[in-house]
């Protein structure tokens, strides 16, 4: 059933595509059908699969001559996060509503840029999955190039050479593992069960999940994420926090730890304190917190403080998968889920709901704006998704993060003094820009008075409303009752960790 | 010898010449008068006519030889079969592309040159003998010099043929000269005979003849140092001429290369003495053909380097395709290079016996890789050929909006760019991994993987300069939103090519299980 939503997003892509120009409202609602029914295939799909382990449905040769598959395969974590994709796509159309320039290219380009990520998620053969991985790419170059905004070409250009590269380190990966394993297969459970020689998995592991984790947004290979994300369309943004980012981030799980656990193995050496790539990976998983935090508060630009707490909270995730442990892991899968919502969440409102009214993004001409009367709904949203950010309990990025931490203190007590910090820092930096953008209480200039009285902000429409609602109440919803998750994760990571890692 | 033999084995290529008479005799006996459209038209379609009557007679003669005092000259094997096919395949999109163009008034001149030209390429890919492989070299590069020139009111298209002409005959000479010390050296001009009877112990002068030879083929095949006339002749020829040096001058020249490679590394020679000598024998074999495969390693590098950084700088699109085609020039040498283990690493007997194993896989992922390049190479000048027309310019800004102007034609560029710059699912990437996973396939050790990982990283830098393109074809503004019109033949050969870019990308055991089935 899962497979479905792969097919769906690309036949609605192409549909999409060869639809005549000129009637947005077609295009519109073909999407939001198409990104609804892939919804609805993921929900079924999840609920179909709890309680259940690894299942197989789709098994075909693909290229017979190299033993290649067309592979698709779920377990708990490829559920959760089709799940995530699915709501993700869903709110994305939703605010892409107003996208008036060639409304049905930029649906397409985003239903492919679902579909590979779908693919991604659910293939089990390691070249289809790169195969859906590099699909990914080349929507994302369009979307943003065609319809962001600042400094869009140099974005869109920075983020595909970023993301071609990554994929390049895993492709040589890729090559390597199958001309070692001898196994005459691309089959990740092949593959894993194909004993690398301790020797080759020390540099093929940091190789790939360097690859992977540049699009995860590891620091220091971070700085496409805060370019790429202010640039973007709001749909391409939250699409690129939202799911992208976790594309990352599932490679360096599924690829980079269960095919190459022994690469985690202490080296035998210390150099300057760094005694495995466990430990260079999870300190810079903790400095990409700290930072991202950190620059974040600096910003002036609201929709690159979102951007900065991508980076941030990207690093909760590489700090779980470094911990290795049951709950650290699963905390960072949950933590994908998790920030993929509330990521998407603050896209939208600066993005779609502040920003496509006021048109500026700078926090010191919002502040006289006085916003929080002029758009409750958007402060009251903005409020609610800072809360998430945050790590509130009641919200799911507190479950998330509170694991990863527990997970971390186990390993190295020290990794979660620093990772608070960036916690503290957080609360900080989202205060700020929720006191800056909304309750400000500076006096406007006459201008903006007169603006203000003469020329009220657009209506907040139904599709924004609709998304909000969505998305926050997804937060909510894991935040308050954690188990429908954790029931689907916690097995699937255990099945990893007891098969992969040692 | 045996004449019918001969006859046999040269069917397609009477088919070519025959066809090439033909087009002469109707285009200057009976359409004098007629419009140069009626002209065009016919002579493309009797061209391709030619084409599929070569391609009918290269069906009819699998395994067909022509032996010279017991030794083969003319052979029809696997890979000049498969090559063949490709090659005339490539001549009849090149010949349907044509039907848009106005650059000449001697139509018939033309493609009767063009189909000479193809019939020299399908005589070098069947060649054994060196004399035969230099003689069809010639015939190829005499027409495509010609071809070059053919834009008469052009200067950039007698600068270009002169470059050309000039480089060619150069490495002609240089070849010639390496075919000659061969000679000397075996005392035989068959490559299967030199295969025998070079001594075993390497020998200076026989590194002299490889530099040479590479210098020769290197040209042929625009690799780095010897690349120096492809931009110019990519930029100035007319876009049928080059479309046809870029594919199927390509496919002809690195099946030739794959050919003497075959032919010098006799695989699978039966083995009945005692073990313990065949290691010694081995080193020896390998020590004879090193110094050849490193100097293939090393241009094939240097190609792939070169080619994609200076691709980067170009503002023409045809001088950025010229570059492009170095840079797969240097991936596809790392095919042919990389193609048995180092003598270091031999182990067994099980591989003397059965060493075609892996060579064959290294050569199967060559033809894969230069049949599906040449395909969209074509589609690509094809392409640059419709914006020349519409805005007589081939610079990257004449793309500009081009998915207002032409949204199929964008789209069409869009697939085949992105398949030169290898993204899944099109064709262009499976045909990368598989030929990097074939050299790795035939030998893990650190020198073939440092190559490989050099050709994935360039493969990001190519990245750039094709989204340059795509870039202008589809995110910058237009300039100019007028709509650009292509014949309906051009647009359905593009449309078509760009169709099974993509459904090869898809499923590329249809093209892959041919291969192999050539080998049966």
């Amino acid at each position: 059933m899962l497979a479905w939503t792969i097919y769906l997003s690309f036949a609605g892509a192409i549909v999409l595509a060869i639809l005549p120009k000129g009637k947005p409202a077609l295009a519109r609602w073909l999407a939001l059908s198409v990104a609804v029914a892939g919804l609805a295939f993921a929900i079924a799909g999840f609920i179909a699969g709890v309680g259940q382990g690894l299942t197989v449905f789709v098994d075909l040769p693909w290229m017979p001559s190299m033993g290649i598959h067309f592979l698709l395969a779920a377990d708990g974590i490829s559920r959760v996060l089709v799940l995530l994709t699915g709501l993700a796509a869903v709110a994305g159309v939703l605010f892409s509503w107003n996208i008036e320039l060639r409304t049905n290219e930029f649906f397409a380009f985003f239903l492919a840029l679902i579909g590979g990520v779908y693919g991604v998620f659910l293939s089990f053969d390691l070249l289809l999955l790169f195969v859906f991985y590099e699909i990914a790419i080349v929507p994302k170059y369009f979307l943003i190039a065609i319809w962001g905004s600042t400094r869009r070409e140099y974005a869109a250009m920075k983020l595909a050479i970023y993301s071609f590269a990554g994929s390049a380190m895993v492709l040589i990966g890729l090559l390597a593992a199958y001309a070692t394993s001898g196994s005459h297969s691309t089959s990740l459970i092949e593959l894993g069960h194909a004993g690398f020689p301790v020797g080759f998995q020390m540099w093929c592991f940091p190789l790939v999940f360097t690859g992977f984790a540049i699009l995860a947004g590891m620091w220091p290979f971070h700085t496409w994420a805060p370019t790429g994300h202010v640039a973007a369309p709001t749909a391409a943004s939250m699409l690129l926090a939202g799911v992208v980012m976790k594309l990352g981030a599932y490679g360096c799980l599924r690829v980079g730890i269960a095919l190459f656990p022994r690469g985690l193995d202490p080296w035998g050496f210390s150099f300057i304190g760094f005694g495995s790539w466990r430990d260079v990976f999870a300190v810079l998983a903790v400095v990409g917190i700290v930072y991202g935090a950190l620059v974040a508060l600096a910003q002036t630009d609201f929709k690159f403080v979102i951007g900065y707490s991508s980076v941030s909270h990207m690093g909760f995730v590489l700090l779980g998968l470094m911990t290795l442990n049951q709950i650290g892991m699963t905390g960072a899968v949950l933590q994908m889920f998790s920030h993929g919502i509330i990521a998407g969440l603050l896209f939208a409102i600066v993005g779609r709901i502040v920003y496509d009214r006021t048109h500026t993004r700078q926090l010191a001409e919002l502040e006289t704006m006085h916003l929080s009367r002029r758009l409750p709904f958007a402060a009251w949203a903005f409020v609610i998704a800072g809360m998430a950010s945050m790590g509130l309990p009641g919200f799911s990025g507190f479950v998330a993060e509170l694991q990863v931490l527990v997970g971390a203190w186990k390993v190295n007590p020290w990794w979660v003094l620093a990772a608070g910090i960036g916690i503290v820092v957080g609360v900080a930096y989202t205060w700020r820009a929720l006191q800056k953008a909304f309750f400000g209480d500076a006096p406007a200039s006459p201008h903006m008075l007169e603006q203000e009285q003469g020329h009220p902000l657009a209506a907040i429409t139904w599709p924004e409303v609709t998304g909000v609602v969505l998305l926050a109440g997804a937060s909510l919803a894991v935040g308050l009752y954690p188990r429908i998750l954790l029931d689907t994760i916690e097995p699937a990571v255990k099945a990893l960790l007891a098969g992969g890692v040692q | 010898m045996n004449y019918a033999d001969l006859f046999r084995v040269t069917l397609p290529e009477t088919a070519l010449e025959i066809a090439a008479l033909m087009v002469l005799v109707v285009d200057l006996g009976f359409l004098r008068k007629a419009a140069l459209k009626v002209r065009v038209a016919v002579a493309a379609l009797l061209g391709v006519a030619g084409c599929g009557a070569a391609l009918w007679t290269v069906g009819l003669q699998n395994g067909n030889s022509f032996f010279v005092d017991g030794w083969e000259v003319l052979v029809v094997s696997p890979v000049a079969l498969t090559a063949q096919v490709g090659i005339l395949v490539l001549t009849a999109l090149t010949l349907l592309l044509l039907i848009d163009e106005n650059f000449t008034h001697h139509v018939g001149e033309f493609v009767a040159v063009v189909l000479m030209a193809a019939a020299g390429g399908l005589l070098i890919v069947a060649a054994q003998d060196l004399l035969v492989i230099f003689i069809g070299l010639e015939l190829l590069s005499l027409g495509l010099y010609i071809l070059t020139a053919f834009a008469k009111s052009s200067g950039k298209s007698a600068e270009a043929a002169m470059k050309y002409y000039l480089f060619g005959g150069m490495s002609a000479a240089f070849l010639l000269f390496g075919f000659s010390y061969l000679y000397g050296v075996s005392g035989s001009t068959n490559l299967a005979e030199i295969e025998q009877s070079i001594p075993l112990v390497g020998m200076p002068l026989l590194y002299v003849a490889w530099v040479l030879i590479v210098a020769g083929l290197g040209f042929k095949v625009a690799a780095v140092p010897f690349h120096l006339w492809a931009p110019d002749t990519y930029e100035g020829a007319p876009a049928p001429a080059a479309a046809f040096i870029a594919s199927v001058s390509k496919v002809a020249s690195f099946a030739l290369l794959l050919n003497i490679c075959n032919g010098l590394f006799q695989p699978g020679r039966d083995w009945n003495g005692p073990p313990q000598l065949i290691n010694e024998i081995l080193r020896n074999e390998f020590g004879r053909w090193q110094p050849l495969l490193i100097i293939l390693i090393v241009v094939a590098a240097a190609s792939m380097v070169v080619g994609n950084l200076a691709a980067l700088a170009q503002v023409s699109v045809r001088r950025l395709l010229a570059y492009s085609a170095i840079a797969h020039a240097g991936y596809i040498l790392l095919g042919v290079a990389v193609r048995r283990p180092y003598a270091g690493q031999v182990d067994t007997i099980h591989f003397v016996l059965d060493s075609f194993g892996p060579a064959l896989r290294s050569a199967n992922a060559v033809l894969f890789y230069i049949l599906t390049y040449g395909l969209t190479t074509i589609g690509a000048f094809g392409v640059v050929a419709v914006v020349e027309r519409a805005t007589g310019s081939d610079r990257l800004d004449s793309f500009l909006g081009l998915h207002k102007r032409n949204p199929v034609l964008a789209a069409v560029l869009l697939v085949l760019f992105l398949s030169l710059a290898g993204i899944p699912p099109l064709v262009g990437f499976y045909a990368k991994f598989n030929l990097f996973a074939a050299v790795l396939g035939v030998s893990a050790g650190p020198v073939p993987f440092a190559l490989v990982a050099l050709a994935v990283a360039l493969s990001v830098v190519s990245l750039y300069y094709y989204l340059q393109v795509l870039k202008r074809a589809y995110v910058m503004p237009a300039v100019d939103e007028s709509p650009i019109k292509a014949h309906p033949v051009t647009m359905a050969v593009l449309v078509a090519i760009a169709t099974a870019v993509v459904v090869l990308g898809c499923f590329p055991a249809l093209l892959q299980n041919w291969i192999e089935s050539c080998y049966r």
